[in-house]
């Protein structure tokens, strides 16, 4: 699909990712995700911003990918409240607009689920913190509404109302289970109780500032975070940074890649009661964890990457600890992988529990890592390549069967591919500079990030205002897509096999709940 | 008969004073294995002191059952420690309840755990009870079943004669009793929460059997609840070597024969333990509903056992 087929007039964006930019009105809102969706492109997010201290009123956003490009429409609402429901073409689109309203009070018109998303009750419903004449620092109502759950009933069904409170120390999400027996008949989940007001915070920011909060969005995302916040700002400074600052992002990303799913792979053992596996992996990604604070000055690699470079460089001597350390891991990780692969219990607890079809994947736009593990082949290293993954020819890991045991696959896939690309960066390190400071942003600029973090696309939105302050920014992250599907793919399955599951997708909190 | 009543005395304090140790025991070489360093086997006896000096929470709507349930189980665990022959035969109180009353001490535990599971009305007692009888209604007939094989070898039922016949008689190779010992293992590992129908140390509240029984409990009464789960462990362990090693265990109380019965006891619970650590560490959990396809193998080697028993050696 080409940006024209769109029959909108669109701009191309400066920035590393091909990415177009334009506005729209209400009629072409939904008639142009119609278009996009008939053209096999997917919705990657939906924001709202408030541009009343430009005296305008609030506007809605949107991103699509399609066909190796980001497509921005942008609809100025004027003094509307209300704008086209999106949810009818792009399921994902539900919970993206109910946030926008919670936060801004923009209502998506005929949109079926009006319940609140990210509001619990900590401000009114009337009231919508993004705006900019909500103070930053507004008591709230210090109190939380009761939730309207869709009821299910039944012969024998009966409700399990699982956290969000749980008996291990993990994060919080309600999770509403209706079952038969022990079959799960639905599962709803409820989120938004890490909501800390990110977005609101990140207004109060300058773009330099801005990275630090942005790299703590989903704290084990955080390269990816800053990354996708660096382009973004890059973009709209019209700058590009040094070619090794680029290869050693990409370094950083591959590694923090690798830290996370040698954490899953280990966690999805023990979740299976194999703690074997658990301590083995923890062990290997401990060793990763010790190397980058050595290297890069942080354990989980936070602010490393800053907009115009990196901070923090590597020596002749560190490139061979990595390689070293890299055909280590290469070595442990086969011989764990046969392990895994050969224990008949552990297959069977992993295989066919929590499919999601290719089919279903499609309908819902399922992406990322579990994504790939239902047959969606789209990697932003492959698809949407920024430097230096355009060089690298790196392959996506892709299965079809979209079980606990695929999504395991992709991993254990996507952990030997970045230990490829590890070694290729290693060798092709170039340059010497590490950093191009970048200057003063225009006002009312538009810019967007995007890279494949470990869990799938990370993507940054950036509207620019006056003195190199952030007007609004709005990171998205693909456990938007994602957490929805989760509640697909455990119908059928027993409860008991939901801790597997969900450990299997391993979506973010934080990174969700902003 | 002073003496008799002092080491029955005696055997029932050792086992309760010993059986947390054995659980520590258990976890530690499960540490090991695991390439873990542990935290040692003294922890069982630290997390019971914390405890035991902690302040009891109780859920609104708890009864008297619910409160009761620690002290009933604790005591059948602590009669099952007077009835199985742990250092010497033919104690005092052994006559009083043979291998099948053995069973119904434990279904009683077992009964009142799940009543009070379900007392307070969480979803997660309610689930924990419910898959506890579902493990629990396949694995006694399957208990039973092992019990028949070494019964009918030396007529009898009592625990006592059983071990009398096994370790003094002269030696006779059952090969019976090699099917019953793989059915009795694998109902020990049903009946005791442990891996692979159980998982002792998750977190994971959906997929916990026991645990999501004892969810509710604190303080006193979650210690005498884990007490309770390690005296049935090392009951457990302690019948299984009555039953399949009795070498060593006092035929008379005199002092060389109890002091080897003493020298003994801790050598085969090391292995036994170890033995068990390895099985879990090796195993994964099995989803729910393979539990019933796992305990009716049980059953059917224990019948095995019988059979083989019965055609082999004839029904003397």
């Amino acid at each position: 699909m080409n940006p024209e087929t769109l029959t909108i007039g669109l701009n191309p964006l400066p920035g590393a990712i091909p990415a177009w930019h334009g506005e729209t009105y209400a009629l072409k809102w939904d008639q142009t995700a119609q278009r996009v969706r008939g053209h096999g492109g997917f919705l990657v997010s939906v924001w709202g911003s408030d541009d009343s201290d430009r005296g305008q009123g609030c506007a809605m956003h949107v991103a699509y990918a399609a066909s190796g490009a980001l497509a921005c429409l942008s609809l100025p609402l004027g003094q509307h409240r209300t704008y086209p429901d999106l949810s009818p073409v792009y399921p994902a689109a539900v919970r993206m607009q109910r946030a926008v309203k919670d936060l801004l009070g923009l209502q998506a018109s005929g949109s079926r689920d009006t319940r609140p998303w990210l509001r619990h009750g900590a401000w009114a419903a009337g009231e919508a913190p993004l705006r900019k004449d909500y103070a930053i620092d507004g008591a709230g109502t210090r109190r939380s509404e009761p939730y309207a759950f869709v009821p299910v009933s039944g012969d024998g069904v009966h409700e399990i109302p699982v956290g969000p409170v749980h008996a291990g120390t993990i994060e919080p999400g309600h999770f509403r289970f209706h079952a038969v027996g022990e079959r799960i008949l639905r599962l709803e989940a409820r989120l938004g109780y890490t909501h800390k007001g990110v977005e609101k915070l990140l207004e109060t920011c300058t773009l330099d500032s801005g990275a630090r909060l942005a790299g703590r969005i989903s704290g084990d995302s955080t390269v990816a975070y800053t990354w996708a916040y660096s382009m973004a700002v890059e973009g709209v400074s019209r700058i590009e940074p040094p070619a090794r600052a680029i290869w050693l992002r990409a370094l950083l990303l591959e590694r923090e890649r690798i830290a996370n799913h040698l954490g899953d792979l280990g966690a999805l053992g023990n979740d299976a009661g194999f703690a074997f596996g658990l301590t083995q992996f923890s062990l290997l990604k401990e060793d990763m964890l010790r190397v980058n604070e050595s290297l890069f000055g942080h354990r989980y690699l936070m602010d490393v990457v800053i907009p115009g470079g990196v901070r923090g460089d590597l020596r002749a001597g560190d490139i061979d600890r990595l390689r070293r350390e890299a055909d280590t891991l290469g070595r442990a990780i086969a011989a764990l992988r046969a392990i895994y692969d050969e224990h008949a219990g552990l297959q069977d607890r992993f295989i066919k529990a929590g499919i999601v079809t290719p089919g279903l994947a499609l309908t819902l736009g399922l992406w990322g890592l579990a994504g790939r593990a239902s047959g969606m082949a789209w990697d932003a290293r492959v698809d949407l390549p920024c430097r230096p993954y355009d060089e690298l020819s790196v392959r996506a890991a892709v299965r079809r069967n979209g079980d606990v045991a695929a999504r395991v696959n992709v991993r254990f896939d996507e952990v030997f591919e970045s230990l490829r690309i590890t070694r290729l960066l290693l060798d092709g390190l170039p340059g010497t500079a590490i950093c191009t400071p970048p200057g003063q942003a225009p006002d009312r600029a538009f810019g967007v990030g995007m890279v494949e973090g470990w869990r799938g696309p990370v993507f940054i939105a950036l509207h620019t205002g006056a003195a190199n302050r952030i007007h609004r920014l709005h990171p998205h992250d693909p456990s938007w897509q994602n957490w929805p599907v989760l509640e697909h793919a455990v119908m059928g399955n027993i409860v008991p096999d939901f801790p597997l599951i969900n450990k299997s997708f391993n979506l973010a909190y934080s990174g969700h709940d902003l | 008969m002073n003496a008799a009543i002092a080491i029955q005395l005696g055997q029932a304090v050792l086992v309760v004073l010993l059986a947390p140790l054995f659980a520590g025991w258990v976890n530690q070489c499960r540490a090991w294995l695991q390439n873990r360093r542990g935290p040692g086997m003294l922890q069982p006896y630290r997390v019971l002191r914390k405890l035991f000096h902690k302040d009891a929470v109780l859920a609104h709507r708890a009864s008297f059952l619910f409160r009761a349930t620690p002290y009933i189980r604790f005591g059948c665990m602590v009669l099952a420690a007077y009835i199985i022959p742990t250092l010497a035969s033919g104690l005092p109180i052994s006559p009083a309840a043979d291998v099948i009353a053995l069973v119904g001490i434990f279904a009683l535990g077992r009964v009142f755990m799940a009543l009070a599971a379900m007392d307070i009305g969480t979803a997660f007692g309610t689930m924990g009870a419910r898959r506890e009888m579902l493990v629990a209604f396949l694995a006694e007939p399957a208990l039973l079943m092992v019990f028949f094989t070494p019964a009918l070898i030396s007529q009898s039922t009592s625990l006592s004669t059983i071990v009398h016949t096994l370790a003094y008689q002269p030696f006779v190779i059952h090969p019976g009793l090699a099917f019953a010992a793989i059915a009795f293992l694998m109902v020990l590992l049903a009946e005791n929460a442990r891996l692979p129908i159980d998982n002792p140390a998750t977190h994971l509240e959906l997929t916990m059997i026991h645990e999501a029984l004892v969810l509710e409990y604190s303080a006193r009464h979650l210690a005498l609840m884990d007490w309770a789960s390690n005296l049935k462990l090392l009951a457990y362990a302690t019948m299984g070597l009555a039953l399949f090693a009795p070498w060593g265990i006092a035929r008379t109380i005199d002092g060389p024969s109890l002091w080897l019965a003493l020298a003994c006891l801790p050598v085969k619970l090391a292995v036994a333990g170890a033995a068990l650590a390895l099985l879990e560490t090796l195993s994964a959990k099995l989803r729910i509903f393979r539990a019933p396809e796992f305990l009716a193998m049980a059953f059917l080697l224990a019948v095995l056992g019988l059979l083989t028993h019965v055609l082999l050696e004839g029904a003397a």
